[in-house]
């Protein structure tokens, strides 16, 4: 565990992993309420905790966290909800992906709809979940050019994970298929449907 | 009904509050004015509570026509307005309250030094929050208004029908943002660079670059080495962060900055200094400074006595020719009423 400096409104607590994270974070939800905590981000590797200097000290809070990193266990990501995502596998990178791993289109979509994932962290822009666990036969870097416009709903992979595509955006990732989920909704509370240290599985409709 | 109709939109005007917290794990920037104290100032002259929701004005503002019995409103920042009353036109001062009424049209002019001012009105718009806050966030259309900057013909609601019988208050001299090189706190990456780059960030000058956005700044001067990658495992960040790429060019992250981010960031501009950077427009020249956990606290501290005491120090700005009150009170009875309040 390491504490980093990020300002005088923040601190970072970097882990090895993305379990310590989320059993950080569960700690201190679990320690609420935490004078002068303002929010938590949580990211692959690190917890991000923001706070109001004017309400607490970093000493003060970092103190609080400190104490509670030092205390959770390995098993602290837990169960976390378990979402069953239909994907229509039509992507235009799925033909190229297959080709590039040595696979059929079939065995793509076979591998992609079976692994049970993992959401590592939000981010890029809202509702855009990181899901960690992608097979590593599906392993590829990102696109050397992003497109210009990938469209919402667009479900893809990178490295060893795979997201789904909130809004149209450029992206580089590599598109298997899509879905119409609504991942994001500014009128429902939360907005955002996945939230870090939730399961998801995509199956064929 | 009782609203400001946008007459034309200026260049990127967008409803803004002091910044929408608690949604950045589910990838929702902060957004929020670029000059928090502005919008602090504004709403103090106006008798609101400091984080009542205004305009941001970014480089050039709206045209506004008052379709309400009355309003009041104030500007904070290097803006000129221009107030156009049955025909005639009045040069309007920023930095206190102004009394308008139906049929006025102010024109919000070109922002003179700086990226953005702020216009507010006494009592707030008449707008529904979104996910706790009034700020806009444009990208992903969130915020008040279809989370849009203003376009003509949009109709901005107000709380008030009709403004309070009060004087008016100004402020006694512009707020002083400060000088000097920009306050950082080394990190979150600080040890992703070579001494070089650390020496060279803290004693070189870097120029705003014309690709600033609300977002963020490209920042032009020594390129910044790496000791090794330029990629991290993309972590949390927050505005004043200031991320370096591959190319060595810092960036420094403002209210719009994506939630999370996988470069080393260098350093990161202590609160007390955000408000100063957030205003800086392309071509301003840039020093930083490293400072301590305990220096920027102080820091803040010194910033926020600032703060106060520009609204501890408001004045009645009544006693010079204020065409604005003469006419909208016929002339003599105005001098009276002011008088007598």
């Amino acid at each position: 565990m390491l504490i980093r400096d990020v300002g005088d409104t923040a601190f970072s607590v970097e882990f090895d992993g993305n379990a310590e994270v989320m059993g950080l974070r569960a700690a201190i939800r679990r320690s609420l309420p935490l004078r002068g905590l303002v929010e938590l981000v949580p990211s692959l590797r690190s917890l991000l905790v923001c706070f109001d200097p004017q309400a607490t000290s970093r000493a003060e809070i970092e103190a609080v966290v400190a104490a509670l990193a030092a205390d959770i266990g390995g098993d602290a990501m837990g169960e976390g909800r378990l979402w069953r995502i239909p994907v229509r596998y039509d992507g235009p990178d799925l033909v190229d992906v297959a080709k590039a791993r040595g696979l059929s289109v079939e065995e793509v979509v076979g591998l992609h709809s079976t692994a049970v994932y993992r959401v590592l962290m939000l981010g890029f822009m809202p509702g855009f979940a990181y899901m960690g666990g992608l097979s590593a036969a599906l392993r590829l870097p990102r696109l050397a050019t992003p497109r210009l416009r990938v469209p919402a709903g667009a479900v893809a992979i990178a490295d060893d994970m795979t997201a789904i595509y909130p809004w149209e955006s450029p992206g580089g990732w590599r598109l298997l298929g899509r879905s119409s989920v609504c991942l994001f909704d500014q009128s429902r509370e939360p907005p955002a449907l996945l939230a870090a240290g939730d399961r998801v599985e995509f199956f064929a409709e | 009904m009782s609203h400001l109709r946008v007459l034309s939109p200026g260049l990127h005007t967008t409803v803004q509050d002091l910044g929408r917290f608690g949604y950045q794990e589910q990838g929702v920037p902060v957004a929020g004015m670029l000059d928090p104290v502005a919008l602090r100032l504004a709403n103090a002259l106006l008798g609101n509570p400091s984080g009542e929701a205004g305009l941001e004005v970014y480089a050039f503002g709206p045209g506004l026509a008052v379709e309400s019995e009355s309003v009041r409103l104030a500007a904070c920042g290097p803006v000129r307005l221009t107030l156009t009353r049955d025909r005639e036109t009045t040069s309007l001062a920023a930095g206190r309250s102004h009394l308008l009424r139906r049929g006025d049209v102010l024109a919000v002019g070109a922002v003179a030094g700086a990226m953005v001012a702020v216009l507010a009105v006494e009592g707030g718009f008449d707008l529904p929050s979104v996910m706790g806050s009034l700020s806009t966030y444009t990208r992903s259309a969130i915020g008040p208004l279809g989370g849009k900057p203003l376009s003509e013909g949009m109709l901005l609601p107000l709380r008030r029908a009709s403004a309070a019988a009060r004087a008016e208050r100004a402020l006694a001299a512009a707020f002083d943002h400060g000088a000097g090189p920009v306050r950082v706190m080394p990190g979150p990456q600080a040890d992703c660079f070579t001494d070089k780059a650390m020496t060279d960030f803290l004693s070189a000058e870097y120029v705003v670059d014309q690709a600033a956005d609300r977002m963020g700044l490209r920042l032009i001067g020594p390129k910044l080495t790496h000791r090794g990658e330029a990629g991290i495992a993309s972590e949390g960040l927050v505005s004043g962060c200031i991320q370096v790429p591959g190319d060595g060019q810092p960036i420094l992250l403002l209210a719009d900055h994506q939630t999370v981010g996988g470069y080393a960031k260098i350093a990161t501009v202590i609160s007390a200094d955000l408000a100063r950077v957030g205003r800086a427009a392309p071509g301003t020249i840039l020093r930083f400074t490293a400072v301590t956990q305990a220096q920027a606290e102080a820091a803040l501290h010194e910033s926020e006595r600032s703060v106060r005491a520009a609204v501890d120090g408001m004045i009645d700005p009544g006693g010079g020719l204020d065409l604005v009150a003469l006419y909208s009170a016929n002339l003599v009875s105005g001098i009276v009423s002011a008088e007598a309040s």
